[in-house]
């Protein structure tokens, strides 16, 4: 279907609205379990059959990457028409039909980065579900100084190998394929990275899980050892990696901030205030009990929509044509703040409640709120920690020196 | 909700800020202080008036521009830039939507021309203690045979020290703390009975207190329904909270900036102190803040334009958020220029008191929490 410009939106909207009142599958517009998220991939076994039906007729349309080209799978839409896509999703509170690093992370960079056979070949995957992607930066002595990376990639003629080790690797156990920072002089810092990409079943390539204080495992050490690379799954140029892997960091930063880390799990589902209204108690006028926690919530509750004014404020802005290139720094920052400020707020509101760990005995929502609690103090750390994004914010943005 | 400028609110917010800071920047201030002025400056509200800055919410019937709370904001926010001390939050945003929004017919063609000509200025004469308490009011107004007689007493009015006329909030009917039973009436300052007491403020804007001893108001000066003064009070305050906040946000960006300028020219240990990560980190934050409160701001201002039925709580989350941005600024300003941030030469004091000052107006940061969560329910 052409979707060129102009279009009128409204014909738009209403051919959108028709298309999913006909397509999405009833049991995909009521709340999502955390069970089933659907993450595509080799290893995807669709727990609701209908989330199979749903992503690939979203996948089939090009919505699950709407604003992408069509030759490479995606929906070929402006931004306004995907606007239209998403307000109707929600009016419908349709599912996401995909969640993936793919679509958030790796397509935007490759769309950008990537040579046309690499685009034909990994993007279309992405679109559908089929392939389910992980991002191998950090390594045991390179976490905020990422560039730091030792991960050793040489050129052995008709291929490349890959040896190193590779940490808080995302779902590195579930993924099909890997987009991976190596390095490939040593005798430069950031010239001597490059980007590459290649497939977790690979032989060399080990992945095992971390477990993390929360008691879930979403991260993986990974191993390479010996890992044969086709020399056309390098992206960009050799020793051009860095300028990729930050452009895809302002993706990843965006695409935290943009869920403010609430898109996984539905941990903390009342909100501090209604935990505290709960468990503290009312007096006579609705009024939570303890005015003290009660003003603290509402300063929370305040700082979370001016964050998600500000996030609409800087949407608007881009869309304008507004240089808006700086506020990624500033939304991943506030964005860890929110959430670790929600989680703490929530945990006092529980009192004891919220001080269960498993079995019988607690609610089964409050051990969710206690295990997002403890899962909380990584947003500070992981996607660039507040202290590197504050740096961000002082070095790019205000223009303050380096200390010599 | 836009966040985007129109291209005439773009040119009216420019003219905005060229005026303020040419014609009246800090150094005017301290000029006005200095000389026993008081904040009071005739001759910059006559500018004003031509510039059209006291119509921008009038409309073009009664010889405004009519051009909304978004355009209000930006001239606002100019204002706070260089802490002007003009009546323009009194009379061109609450005196002028107080009449607006509960004028007869012919008080408002008796009263908006005039405002927007710069000939008559107003002040909301509400608070009675030492907190923002719109409900709180104690002052009576009794029926007598052509209209009411007012007693009691006003609070720290903002303009009150220099302005034509008062909007006094006044009781006709319950006990302090109802919401029923209060009436706005219009009140000449010259009229018999009024007292004002002119107060030294700390940020040098002046304000005073006010008594209102057997003052008569005929029936033409009743503003809006008798006893039904709340429900003109609150979409009134919460333009004035909106447009106060622009002004704050002001004030914290102009702080801010010289701060920042400051962090990039003192040396200590050979280094640019801007290259201390304490110090960037501090910077950093501050201007997070600030780029958080703008977007409350703006979403208010247009909350308001497109009469939103979310209006309230965004007004109370734009002077919150406001008030706790300018607070953390003021004081880093102070900190971060070190010695010189702490002499009477220097504008970082200004900024200081000024803010102050702007937290306590209409709602302090806590008064705004509480009723933030009054209105979602917890």
């Amino acid at each position: 279907m052409p979707y060129d410009t102009p279009v009128d939106l409204d014909a738009f909207r209403t051919e959108v609205r028709d298309w999913l009142e006909e397509n999405c599958p009833p049991s995909m517009r009521t709340p999502m379990p955390e069970d089933e998220v659907v993450w595509g991939g080799r290893r995807e076994k669709f727990k609701n059959p209908d989330s199979k039906v749903w992503l690939e007729r979203m996948g089939e349309k090009g919505w699950t990457a709407p604003t992408w080209p069509t030759e490479y799978g995606g929906g070929g839409l402006s931004r306004e028409q995907a606007k239209v896509v998403d307000q109707e999703m929600a009016r419908i509170k349709a599912r996401p039909p995909l969640f993936s690093f793919g679509l958030w992370m790796f397509g935007p960079a490759l769309l950008e980065f990537g040579n046309e056979e690499q685009k034909k070949r990994f993007l279309p995957d992405i679109v559908m579900g089929k392939t389910r992607w992980c991002q191998g930066y950090s390594e045991p002595g390179a976490g905020s100084d990422l560039a730091g990376l030792q991960t050793k990639c040489e050129d052995k003629g008709d291929h490349y190998l890959i040896n190193g080790q590779k940490v808080w690797t995302s779902y590195a156990d579930q993924a099909d394929w890997i987009f991976c920072l190596v390095r490939t002089d040593n005798t430069k810092k950031h010239e001597g990275i490059s980007f590459i990409l290649f497939d977790m079943e690979s032989d060399g390539v080990e992945a095992r899980p971390i477990k993390l204080i929360s008691g879930s495992s979403p991260f993986c050490e990974t191993f390479f050892n010996d890992v044969k690379v086709p020399k056309d799954q390098l992206v960009g140029e050799v020793n051009g990696g860095w300028k990729i892997a930050k452009r895809l960091l302002q993706f990843e930063r965006s695409s935290i901030s943009a869920g403010g880390f609430g898109g996984l799990g539905a941990s903390g589902a009342l909100g501090p205030d209604g935990y505290a209204k709960l468990h503290v108690g009312t007096d006579k006028e609705g009024r939570v009990l303890d005015g003290d926690l009660r003003g603290r919530i509402a300063e929370h509750l305040m700082y979370a929509k001016a964050f998600e004014l500000t996030v609409q404020r800087t949407g608007e802005q881009a869309k304008a044509g507004q240089e808006v290139g700086h506020t990624a720094s500033i939304l991943k920052y506030a964005a860890a703040k929110m959430n670790q400020d929600k989680f703490e707020l929530i945990i006092e509101a529980l009192g004891t409640e919220g001080l269960g760990w498993s079995g019988q005995g607690f609610e089964e929502d409050a051990i969710k709120s206690t295990r997002g609690w403890l899962r909380s103090k990584g947003n500070s750390i992981e996607g660039g920690t507040s202290e590197i994004n504050l740096n961000v914010i002082a070095k790019r943005v205000l223009g303050l020196r380096e200390h010599q | 909700m836009t966040f985007v400028l129109t291209e005439d609110q773009e040119m009216l917010r420019d003219t905005a800020v060229n005026f303020t800071r040419d014609e009246l920047p800090v150094k005017h201030l301290r000029g006005l202080r200095d000389n026993g002025k008081n904040g009071v400056d005739p001759d910059a509200r006559q500018q004003l008036a031509e510039l059209g800055f006291f119509g921008v919410l009038i409309p073009e019937e009664y010889d405004g521009v009519g051009m909304g709370m978004v355009a209000l904001g930006q001239v606002m926010e100019a204002q706070g830039r260089t802490l002007a001390s003009t009546p323009l939050l009194q009379t061109a945003c609450i005196g002028a939507s107080a009449i607006l929004l509960g004028g007869t017919e012919a008080q408002k063609k008796e009263w908006l021309p005039k405002i927007a000509a710069g000939e008559v200025t107003t002040a909301l004469a509400l608070d009675e203690g030492s907190h923002h308490n719109p409900t709180g009011v104690a002052t009576e107004a009794e029926r007598d045979g052509q209209g009411y007689t007012l007693n009691g007493a006003k609070k720290y009015v903002q303009d009150g020290h220099h302005t034509d006329v008062f909007i006094v909030v006044a009781r006709t009917f319950g006990e302090p703390g109802d919401t029923h039973g209060l009436t706005l009436f219009l009140v000449p300052r010259d009229a018999k009975g009024v007292t004002v007491q002119t107060l030294n403020t700390v940020d040098s804007h002046g304000a005073a207190h006010l008594t209102l001893e057997d003052v008569h108001v005929d029936e033409a000066g009743v503003l809006g329904a008798p006893d039904k003064g709340h429900d003109l009070l609150e979409p009134v305050l919460d333009r004035g909270r909106a447009a106060l906040a622009a002004e704050m946000v002001g004030s914290s960006l102009a702080a801010f900036e010289m701060t920042h300028e400051y962090l990039q020219t003192r040396k200590q240990f050979g280094q640019l102190i801007g290259s201390f990560q304490a110090l960037q980190h501090r910077a950093a934050k501050m201007f997070a803040e600030i780029e958080l409160t703008t977007s409350c701001v703006a979403a208010a201002l247009s909350a308001l334009d497109e009469q939103r039925n979310d209006t309230a709580e965004l007004a109370s989350v734009a002077k919150a958020r406001a008030s706790e941005t300018v607070h953390l600024v003021s004081n880093d300003t102070v900190q971060l220029h070190g010695g010189i941030g702490m002499t009477d030469d220097h504008e970082s004091g200004f900024y200081l008191k000024r803010a102050r000052v702007q937290e306590a107006l209409l709602g302090s940061a806590s008064f705004h929490r509480d009723r933030f969560a009054r209105l979602n329910d917890f």
